[in-house]
């Protein structure tokens, strides 16, 4: 057991901070979240920069260490998020990588890393969520084309996005996890409708996708027709590897404004809510050590995200919304206020016990895959 | 970073979970149901000779004891030019785990860190208790009760395998202790995660294994939900030794044993209520270790101070 990091990654650190401390001042300001044109600006921008100074193909070739060094410094300097690059770079990027042809490699990789195109997902449908082989969007064979029907929803970025990881079926006689292929889809492409859907923290987060008959090349389908659950599990699990990174950093920040906040609005003399922050200390500590615990297990094995991703998104997604509630009660009435720091973020948080599979969903996988109970009728 | 057990940890934390699992019966669980009555404590085994605490005297089984001592069980941080192993905190979690895994019984913590400081303590001749809070475990077994127990009062222990004093004024708390305290909660944790999902793999009811249920399945799920923080949080405390490591390694423990058997014995519905069933002694020891180094109390304040340094 060694929590200590060799020189070559205590170099890279080093050099990574040293280069976040210039670059980080000649940043524009933040977009608001509700102007997407401007977030896509944005985030790509950043994207460019990174890849400028050979940081952008950090989350899929370096070490899993090196990765978690990134993220934990790239936070802990308040740097951009990976923003709209989120399915480029962490889910439809390593896919192509490693499942796509030279070809396909070669067009739609290098213009991720360099922040030239957007990618959303077009996983989920509206019969579809945590049940997701139940999908229904269907494409059948027209000459060179796929031509693809249906509707997809929880799309975030899809009104910028240049291309949309989509998922269809393609034999609906087949049992309901094959006859799925994985393509990619051109996001102007005709027949192709984008209807923003409005969060219950009132921004439009991700929108509602209609597919009227629209004409995919079948070049650009990754992988073998019928094959794409396979081609899609394979980068799920990265996706839960290393995701939440970034954001335990960030929660152990907020749990420090909020100790401070409290200290000058008196709350601190409270007991109860000391104590309660105490506890959420301990609750982000061993998050934080349980993530490096599951990445140098990922890296003793070779760079593959183990199943303890789960175990981690369960406790994280939870904790999150405690940690928000807490901040709730250090504001007091002044929770109430949308203007209120925290108060879109407790509202935020409200979606991580569902988005990228609902806590119900990943206490079956934890019971079934790791503790071996038997599924359930 | 490394942060996973080299290979001569695995090889220790096999040895101690081998050496401590020995007295079971074969093919069982690794502890069994107090059936016999004797007065002698040892462990696993010593459940099979267990008597309700407060009937009379609990004995601790000075074999045992011993073959802990020869082990290294409490040498094992000493140097080696004073007979012991050398290893460090981390290697003394992960045995302590194992000791909290089979619940042996006995003033473990406080005869570990005698070691080296009273003679007899490293090697197990000599056994020694020490007030830890407001309690003293196994007063009147011990050779040595530090640093004295002025005032004791005997209770009545919750606890059949661990007699309990109380004392006035509560002792200061010793961070290692602590830490070694968490090491077996966790290792208590596991073994309720454990039990749990054996449990639900194999009693049918409606015509299949209860752990097809989703009801109990998330029962299970969140035993381990809890087990794995607390592992990784204590053994970082181990690698670190900071103050505030401990402090969470310990509040995440904790939780992890005490809601963790209680989840147990929900999950072996009213066979878990029985006395035949060992899930209440995971509950019960669990208890009894929560209360150690000031309790959730104390951690949580010392975790609050941290946020504003």
């Amino acid at each position: 057991m060694d929590l200590s990091y060799t020189a070559e990654e205590e170099q890279f650190r080093a050099e990574l901070r040293r280069w976040l401390a210039t670059v980080l001042p000649t940043l524009p300001t933040k977009p608001s979240p509700d102007d997407w044109p401007g977030r896509r600006a944005y985030d790509l921008g950043w994207q460019r920069r990174l890849y400028d100074a050979g940081y952008a193909d950090v989350h899929w070739d370096a070490s899993p260490t090196l990765r978690l060094i990134f993220l934990e410094e790239t936070e802990k300097a308040g740097a951009p998020y990976v923003g709209a690059g989120f399915v480029g770079l962490l889910h439809a990027g390593p896919t192509i990588a490693a499942e796509g042809t030279d070809e396909q490699r070669a067009r739609w990789l290098p213009p991720i890393l360099r922040g030239d195109e957007v990618w959303c997902q077009g996983f989920s449908e509206p019969e579809a969520g945590s049940d997701l082989a139940a999908l229904r969007t269907r494409a059948w064979r027209d000459g060179d084309d796929y031509v693809v029907s249906g509707s997809k929803i929880w799309t975030s970025h899809a009104e910028v996005a240049d291309w949309c990881e989509l998922l269809v079926r393609t034999d609906p006689a087949a049992p309901k996890h094959r006859g799925i292929s994985w393509l990619a889809m051109p996001m102007d492409a005709p027949g192709i409708t984008v209807r923003p859907l409005r969060t219950l923290a009132g921004s439009a987060e991700f929108a509602e996708v209609f597919l009227d008959e629209v004409r995919v090349p079948v070049g650009n389908r990754v992988g073998a027709e019928n094959d794409g659950w396979r081609v899609t599990m394979v980068t799920l699990s990265f996706e839960r590897g290393t995701a939440f990174v970034g954001e335990v950093v960030a929660c152990r920040r907020v749990l420090r404004e909020l100790a401070v906040e409290a200290r000058k609005n008196g709350r601190w003399d409270d007991p109860a809510l000391r104590r309660r922050l105490g506890a959420l200390n301990a609750e982000f500590r061993a998050l934080w050590r349980l993530t490096q615990w599951n990445v140098s297990e990922a890296e003793a094995r070779g760079g593959v995200p183990g199943v303890g991703a789960s175990v981690f998104k369960l406790r994280y997604s939870q904790v999150r919304q405690d940690l928000y509630d807490a901040a709730a009660e250090v504001l007091g009435e002044g929770a109430l206020d949308l203007r209120a720091p925290w108060v879109v973020d407790r509202l935020s948080s409200l979606s991580y016990t569902i988005a990228a599979g609902t806590s119900q969903i990943q206490q079956n996988i934890v019971a079934e895959r790791i503790l071996g109970l038997p599924k359930g009728r | 970073m490394r942060f996973q057990l080299t290979v001569e940890q695995r090889a220790l934390r096999d040895t101690v979970r081998a050496a401590v699992g020995r007295r079971a019966p074969a093919g069982s669980s690794g502890l069994v149901a107090p059936t016999r009555r004797s007065r002698t404590c040892h462990s696993p085994a010593p459940l099979s000779g267990m008597q309700v605490a407060g009937d009379s005297q609990l004995r601790l089984d000075r074999g045992m004891w011993r073959a802990l001592g020869e082990l290294g069980f409490f040498s094992l941080r000493l140097p080696e030019a004073d007979g012991g192993a050398g290893l460090g905190l981390p290697e003394a979690v992960l045995a302590f785990e194992e000791a909290g895994r089979a619940l042996v019984p006995g003033p473990l913590v406080a005869t570990h860190l005698a070691a080296g400081v009273v003679p007899g303590a490293d090697t197990g001749e000599v056994v020694v208790a020490a007030a830890d809070g407001r309690l003293v475990e196994w007063m009147d077994e011990a050779d040595v009760v530090l640093p004295g127990a002025e005032g004791a009062v005997a209770m009545r222990s919750v606890d059949p395998l661990t007699p309990l004093h109380r004392v006035p004024a509560p002792a200061p708390t010793d961070s290692v202790a602590v830490l070694l305290t968490a090491a077996e909660q966790l290792g208590t944790a596991t073994r309720a995660c454990e039990l749990a999902v054996q449990h639900a793999r194999t009693r049918e009811q409606f015509g299949q294994p209860i752990g097809a249920f989703q009801a109990v399945k998330h029962l299970c799920a969140q035993l381990l939900v809890r087990v794995e923080p607390a592992r990784a949080a204590v053994y970082a405390a181990a690698v670190t030794e900071d103050p505030a490591d401990i402090a969470a390694a310990r509040l995440l423990a904790d939780e992890a044993a005490v809601r963790g058997a209680r989840d147990c014995l929900q999950v072996h519905g009213g066979m878990g209520f029985t006395w035949e069933s060992e899930v209440h002694l995971l509950l019960k020891r669990a208890w009894v270790r929560a209360q150690r180094g000031g309790g959730r109390t104390e951690s949580e304040e010392l975790l609050a101070a941290e946020l504003t340094v």
